[in-house]
């Protein structure tokens, strides 16, 4: 039972499912009227009630010196608070439907043999955080929100839900740099959402936990990891995963042989232990 | 160099990638900003009811569509497929009007934000406003589409000022003679926001113009008017405010009307400028000085 293919992308599978019904919501939500998920991942509602809102867009909007109203500031919360305490990064492996299409990128470069570590464009993984940066300040010297108006995210997901446009130049954008310029090269090294998660993220409890006794080194991990730094601890040392860099995605759990990576419940927050890797 | 420590490599490294950032950040945020800065504005976007002023609703709006399915749901919508509506969101590249050059057409939507186009479908101004009342952010202020009644806040549409009708006098065929009242039928604020002016027509000598003449006022900007219009590219369409209105200044003061004339109160008066010239009158300087005696 524990080699089989189902198994072996138990969670690949379930994001899947998550991302595919969480934006067939929110598209159900403007074809049909229903009224479980409306709006799309900037703002909404769940069933008309509960406001949810993406904290990176209200930043910027504070940046740009403006009051928001209630509303979207307690949906803010909820979002920060979920993820923060509780999901991690998720959002970007388990809700973003960009993940699927980088994903899609970089499945076909490894499949392909494009990829070679050694003809990658390198960028830093801390360019998110220079962008992020940028943003607030460009949100503040415009008087608009700077990403909100060129993020390929909100172009996804909006125009999927409200009508696309040339939107998808901007989504087969990323793809192609994704597949032929860097692996993970927008999720892990660009996008300033994925930079604001990380950042906010770090006590969450749910981690992956690695057990260092049980592991063999074949580095099955590593290789399939999108964001190799937070594994630095493989075969070292029997820790929690505790970068906010990591996106919960579950990939270095699936691919394990040895049961030496698991999620867990990290109920007590952990120093990171500085490290090159 | 054996001196020297690693500390010091990774100094100078901390540094050059700095500078490194920095030039980078310098470079984008320049395009991205330039960028930004030009597709943040729209001269002819028209926005929902209760619409903040363009810079703050830039600001607030978080294109989430919620105002848009709102105004696609509701009971009243006249297609009842619910298929179409009169609030879309702006989409990359979404500046195709449905017949090119027969109506105003917004060309740069900012992305992702609400607006509508009048000649395609007009706004049919629900009283329960359900677009305002949607909007989680409050980029769509409901207070400012809200009336007072009976120390209640009572929503009222026609405070709406999404935009203002405005009538081109020479493509207008009512102004030709022609009988047409049809954006004056189309109102919803018929004889409030829009007129029939009666006026002899002196080319025939026995006929009346029946004039459309639009109050700014009143006019809600909701453009009934515009979809209604007969002529091929409408006579009669929505401009936002800001475009279509001139400005007094606050020096003038409407004397005969009593809230305007307090405007006055506690104002020092005329202040008069008094230079050496001014202490005489005038007739004293310009006939007495040279200005007489040039040969």
């Amino acid at each position: 039972m524990k080699n089989n293919w189902l198994y072996k992308h138990r969670f690949l599978i379930a994001r899947r499912i998550v991302q595919l019904a969480i934006i067939g919501l929110y598209i159900a939500g403007n074809a049909f009227g229903w009224n479980v998920l409306k709006g799309n991942l900037s703002s909404s509602k769940i069933f008309d009630v509960i406001p949810m809102a993406d904290p990176y867009a209200v930043l910027q909007m504070f940046a740009a010196g403006t009051l928001l109203a209630t509303d979207v500031l307690v949906g803010a919360a909820i979002v920060v608070i979920f993820y923060a305490l509780i999901g991690g990064r998720a959002f970007c492996s388990w809700v973003c439907p960009m993940n699927m299409v980088t994903d899609f990128a970089n499945w076909l470069r490894v499949k392909t043999g494009i990829h070679r570590e050694e003809w990658q464009l390198r960028i830093s993984r801390k360019a998110r955080y220079w962008i992020l940066g940028l943003s607030l300040v460009l949100s503040f010297l415009i008087a608009a929100p700077a990403f909100e108006f060129i993020s390929p995210i909100s172009m996804l997901h909006r125009g999927l839900v409200f009508g696309m446009g040339f939107g998808w130049v901007a989504v087969l954008g990323v793809f192609l740099f994704d597949l032929f310029a860097t692996k993970n090269g927008w999720c892990g090294h660009l996008c300033p959402l994925g930079g604001f998660y990380s950042l906010i993220s770090k006590p969450s409890v749910i981690r992956v936990k690695h057990d260092a006794d049980k592991c063999t080194l074949c580095m099955n991990c590593k290789n399939i990891c999108p964001e190799k730094q937070v594994l630095w601890m493989i075969g070292k040392e029997s820790v929690f995963v505790s970068s906010g860099e990591c996106i919960n995605c579950g990939r270095c759990i699936e691919v394990c042989n040895d049961d030496a990576l698991n999620f867990g419940l990290r109920l007590k927050p952990t120093k990171e232990v500085k490290s090159n890797a | 160099m054996a001196d020297k420590s690693p500390v010091d490599k990774e100094r100078r490294k901390f540094f050059i990638r700095t500078l490194q950032g920095l030039g980078l950040a310098a470079l984008g945020g320049s395009i991205w900003g330039g960028y930004v800065a030009e597709a943040k504005y729209d001269e002819l976007v028209l926005r929902p009811p209760g619409a903040l002023p363009e810079e703050e609703f830039i600001k607030k709006c978080i294109k989430c569509g919620l105002c848009v399915e709102a105004c696609r749901y509701r009971e009243n919508n006249p297609d009842e497929t619910k298929k179409t509506a009169t609030l879309r969101l702006g989409a990359p590249g979404d500046h195709k009007p449905k017949q090119e050059n027969m109506y105003n057409y917004p060309k740069e939507v900012p992305l992702g934000t609400p607006y509508f186009v009048p000649r395609e479908i007009p706004c049919y101004m629900c009283e329960d406003i359900p677009c305002a009342v949607a909007c989680p952010t409050g980029a769509l202020d409901t207070n400012t589409v809200s009336s007072v009644k009976d120390g209640k806040k009572v929503l009222d549409i026609n405070k709406a000022r999404m935009g203002v009708a405005v009538v081109d006098l020479e493509h207008c065929i009512a102004y030709w003679g022609l009988q047409c009242d049809a954006c004056y039928r189309a109102c919803p604020l018929i004889d409030k926001a829009i007129k029939l002016e009666l006026k002899r027509n002196p080319r025939t000598g026995k006929h009346a113009f029946l004039l459309p003449v639009v109050y700014p006022d009143v006019c809600t900007g909701c453009g009934l008017c515009e979809h209604a219009c007969v002529t091929e590219k409408p006579a009669i369409f929505v401009l936002p405010r800001d475009v279509a209105l001139g400005r007094v200044g606050k020096h003038y003061v409407k004397g005969w009307e009593k809230k305007d004339e307090s405007r006055l109160k506690g104002s020092k008066g005329i202040q008069k400028t008094i230079t050496p010239r001014s202490e005489k009158r005038p007739e004293e300087y310009l006939n007495t000085e040279d200005l007489l005696n040039e040969e």
